[in-house]
């Protein structure tokens, strides 16, 4: 980092930084087995959340320049938000690094191709949904017209890294462009209605894992729900606000909010730990922005994970039932840490007949995906996952359940690379669901 | 001097990757949880044997530069902030439990051992260690060894102290000796392992630990007294020990701490009343019943408004493990959280209670007063806000009194967290000069270079009266 960037750095830690928040750290350590990075680097301070709170605090004091190595361990941070429930002081340690992260990546020159990357990704991708369907499509082709199988036989992909490679192989085989075009916006309940919600589709799961949210939908009909999936929600920006480009993650919010306003109902329904987590926080993210505040916690307050729901309508009380097989869940760490939702993906999944739950060690440690993190970050995201895939094999299970998206590819691909895969399925939640009832009911 | 040279000769003993010399590493081990304490080291050290200890010592005692060895860094007193610099040494590689030998009830370990792990490992085996420090998560067994921690367990059971039965120790010229062993009588010569508990790393580098086992009690009780005056639930402490009864916990908690810690762990505890007492009992389950009974009584007859027994072994964890967060979840309420550890006679506790709540009043500071109230122990904790000058001002005079009652009460100015560089300056107010003389000729005859972490245990001017070294 040159000298300029560092006091561009400095200067706006001590503006914006939140020095109560930093001050709340009474350094106890009680974070600190919790916390992956530090668990998995050897027990280096550096990488835990005391340490980069203490980082942080560092360069607002101005004890320490932000140099490479404090923007390393910045980096490093899973953003798993494990550190926060297990902390007395209620340090808001998530808020901390979004902020940092921020300040970061928007004073740094960051190199040509990672600007690029990001550019694309942050700007031109993900805040566009048609853009999203386009990419997807392209990824259909790819898959559907035989390029998929040249690509593997030519030996093209050993340019790319082995995580990259094998996630290659996982990414699930996406829809036809017309069925992601034309999205259904309302769908009655089949039995008797009992609420009415709202539908948040996402970026890429109304992609990339269109069945599954299509799945979740008939979840909410069987279950009673009325649904509306509003026109022009997008992103949520959880991507963007992780990763330092907060501005693009307000602009999202913003027309999240103009969306769902319109709508009056009970809930609005995620199915995706992260953008459920990422929508919560919304109303923090515009505390400052007097015309949102209160849109934003008005929002904040409706959103509900699907599993939430479906227990609160009593589904885990209606018959389902599976082959016998047993059962492990991991738990998405912003479903659990960000949105306290954990009992109810297990109830659901104990109700299921024929079926046995198996809980696995360290359910609710980070699986190493955390948005883009698998491919910043290869080397402690895979030794993240071999920790998770030792603890998966221990349960004996034929299907590891999750709840977010990312978390779904990472534990297929961790699957994959123990060459498990024709014994062991990693599922959405939701798609275990349905299939579990309609096994049961139709 | 910390030169390249030094750092490259460190290298060779330890490997390039375990000396950390980044300005992120440096700061990451520049504190501890004292609060208003930092420094940075020179490097932070990672050795992975006894003899690479040996090698380190003997390199720093010829270049004179300062040892922080540091365990968790949970210690409260700033015993491991490097305020000279040198190098701060972890133990992360020296984690291994090394024996536990069901023969002699005894456990051998290494020092970067998890407290917690300890204990869950021995209790597998039906075996008990009773210290259990409310940092155990995360604490070691060397830091504890060298802080002579206590914990909810104390009343009944005593301190680390009381379970150290030998050492391994690297002396700064770079001699490694052992103190004591498996033995339950060994007087030949002056007890070295005692010196060596609760040393605060000013005298030498632990690197292996024999500690006593007892029999894991049979079974365990757990009680909330409720009260609506702080006075009646002191004055029950004193009662119930009178009564020739010995709980294994018997902890206070007032209002606010209780909120807080309510806050945190969502568990149900009462936040309207003034305090509550948290009473333990282990043993066979017919006396254990019995006691429980006699102390609930007790507890009736001293004002309490309501008892409750935990109907569960969970639901007594959950209790225990609550009052565990006390301290951090006070933090909550305020930006600063300075925590103090006077210790009186058991008998005193209502009297200091008392004292701390006026002495809160007079200097117009938020006291929060919580801790182990059968072994004398109390946390008055102060929530402040290092930014705010004149209120720390009034904060420091507020301890620099209540530390004045406790000894004037025949008690002490830290009953469990060590004098550290925090409390060096008062450390006259319970030995005296002659005390300390004698401590410190203690100090120049292992360490004549000082090079054991320098600056803590005695003052480096002469007595003044302030607590506050800002970083
Ligand atoms: C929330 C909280 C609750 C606490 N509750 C209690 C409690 O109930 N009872 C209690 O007694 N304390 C308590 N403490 C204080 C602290 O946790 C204890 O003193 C603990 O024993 C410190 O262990 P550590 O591994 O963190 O050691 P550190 O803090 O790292 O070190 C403590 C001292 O030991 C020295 N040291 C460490 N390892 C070695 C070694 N191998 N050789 C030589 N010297 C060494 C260090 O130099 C330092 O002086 C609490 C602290 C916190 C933050
Ligand atoms: S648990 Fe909370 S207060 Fe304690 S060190 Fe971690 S972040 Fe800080
Ligand atoms: S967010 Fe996760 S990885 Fe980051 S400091 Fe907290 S626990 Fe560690």
């Amino acid at each position: 980092m040159n000298t300029k960037e560092k006091e561009r750095i400095q200067h706006d830690f001590k503006e914006k930084m939140d020095y109560d928040e930093l001050l709340n750290c009474m350094r106890c350590g009680f974070c600190l087995p919790s916390c992956p990075t530090y668990i998995e680097s050897d027990y280096d301070e550096v990488h835990s959340p005391r340490g980069r709170i203490a980082l942080m605090k560092g360069v607002v004091d101005g004890v320490i320049e932000p140099d490479e190595d404090v923007k390393q361990s910045l980096d490093m941070c899973l953003g798993c938000r494990a550190c926060e429930p297990v902390c007395p002081a209620g340090v808001n340690y998530g808020h901390l690094l979004e902020q940092a992260r921020d300040i970061i990546y928007q004073n740094k020159e960051l190199p040509k191709h990672v600007k690029v990357i990001r550019n694309v990704a942050f700007k031109g991708l993900f805040p566009y949904q048609n853009r999203m369907i386009g990419v997807t499509s392209l990824l259909g082709f790819y898959q559907r017209s035989g390029v998929q199988q040249l690509t593997r036989k030519s030996g093209i992909m050993k340019l790319f890294p082995d995580s990259l490679r094998t996630m290659e192989k996982v990414l699930p085989e996406v829809p036809k462009r017309k069925e992601m075009k034309n999205r259904p916006r309302y769908y009655k309940p089949i039995q008797q209605k009992k609420k009415k919600v709202a539908f948040f589709s996402g970026c890429l799961m109304d992609t990339m894992f269109l069945s599954t949210n299509n799945a979740t939908a008939k979840l909410l009909q069987y279950a009673g729900c009325e649904i509306v999936v509003p026109q022009n929600q997008g992103c949520c920006g959880a991507l963007h606000g992780h990763s330092g480009e907060k501005d693009q993650a307000k602009e999202l919010a913003k027309r999240n909010i103009k969306a769902f306003e319109k709508a009056e109902v009970d809930y609005i329904i995620t199915n995706a730990g992260g953008c459920g987590a990422f929508l919560v926080d919304y109303k923090h993210l515009l505390k400052d922005e007097e015309e949102w505040k209160e849109r934003a916690e008005h929002l904040s307050m409706k959103i509900k994970d699907i599993s939430k729901i479906l227990v609160e309508l009593d589904f885990h009380k209606k018959p389902l039932k599976l082959d016998q097989q047993i059962i492990t869940y991991q738990d998405s760490c912003h479903l659990k840490n960000g949105q306290k939702t954990f009992m109810e993906p297990r109830q659901l999944l104990e109700a299921i007949q024929g079926a046995s739950y198996v809980e696995m060690k360290d359910a609710s440690r980070c699986c190493g995906s955390a948005g883009i993190y698998n491919l910043v970050e290869p080397e402690m995201s895979m030794q993240i996952l071999d920790y998770k895939m030792e603890k998966t094999k221990e349960t004996k299970a034929k299907t590891v359940v999750t709840a977010n998206p990312g978390c779904l590819l990472q534990m297929k691909l961790g699957i994959e690379r123990e060459g498990l895969s024709e014994e062991v399925e990693a599922v959405h939640i939701v798609d275990l669901l349905l299939k579990a009832y309609e096994e049961a009911n139709l | 001097m910390f030169t390249d040279q030094v750092k490259k000769q460190l290298e060779d003993i330890v490997g390039e990757k375990n000396v950390a010399a980044s300005n992120a590493s440096k700061l990451a081990y520049s504190y501890d949880a004292t609060p208003q304490f930092q420094s940075l080291p020179d490097a932070v050290v990672s050795p992975k044997t006894t003899q690479e200890i040996v090698e380190i010592m003997k390199i720093c005692n010829k270049h004179k530069i300062p040892i922080v060895p540091r365990g968790s860094g949970t210690n409260l007193s700033a015993g491991t902030t490097p305020i000279d610099g040198g190098i701060v040494l972890l133990f992360k590689h020296m984690n291994n439990i090394l024996e536990i030998d069901e023969n002699n009830l005894t456990i051998t370990t290494q020092p970067g051992v998890n407290t917690l792990q300890l204990i869950t490992e021995v209790e597998k085996l039906g075996l008990f260690y009773p210290p259990d420090p409310s940092s155990m998560k995360i604490s070691q067994i060397g830091g504890n060894i060298n802080e002579n921690s206590g914990g909810l367990r104390g009343l009944k059971y005593g301190v680390t102290r009381d379970y150290v039965m030998g050492l391994e120790v690297v002396l700064p010229n770079g001699d490694i000796i052992r103190t004591g062993g498996k033995l339950a009588k060994d007087v030949a010569g002056y007890d070295l392992t005692r010196l060596f508990v609760g040393s605060e790393g000013t005298l030498g580098i632990v690197t292996e630990i024999t500690l006593k086992l007892l029999p894991l009690p049979e079974t365990k009780k757990t009680m909330l007294a409720l009260y609506e005056d702080l006075h009646a639930a002191a004055q029950t402490v004193s009662k119930i020990l009178s009564n020739r009864i010995i709980p294994t916990t018997l902890e206070f908690l007032d209002q606010p701490t209780l909120k807080v810690v309510e806050d945190f762990s969502n568990i149900g505890l009462p936040t309207d009343v003034k305090a509550v007492l948290l009473i333990e009992q282990d043993g066979d389950s017919q006396s254990v019943d019995r006691d429980i009974h006699k102390m609930a009584e007790i507890c009736r007859e001293n004002q309490a408004v309501q008892v409750d027994v935990a109907k569960s072994p969970e639901e007594a964890e959950a209790l225990t493990t609550a009052r565990r967060s006390a301290l951090s979840a006070l933090a909550r309420l305020k930006p600063t959280t300075i925590l103090e550890d006077a210790t009186v006679p058991r008998s005193e506790i209502a009297n200091m209670v008392e004292a701390i709540s006026q002495i809160a009043e007079k200097y117009e500071v938020d006291i929060c007063t919580f801790g182990h109230a059968g072994d004398g122990n109390l946390h008055p904790t102060c929530l402040t806000d290092v930014r705010d000058s004149e209120e720390i001002h009034r904060v420091e005079k507020a301890f620099e009194e209540i530390f004045e009652k406790a000894v004037e009460l025949g008690g002490t100015i830290t009953g469990e967290h060590g004098v550290g560089a925090m409390k060096a300056d008062y450390l006259h107010l319970k030995l005296g000069e002659a005390g300390i003389d004698a401590m410190k000729n203690i100090k120049k005859a292992f360490d004549p270079n000082n090079i054991m972490n320098p600056g803590k245990i005695f003052a480096k001017n002469s007595p003044k009266r302030v607590v506050v070294s800002q970083s």
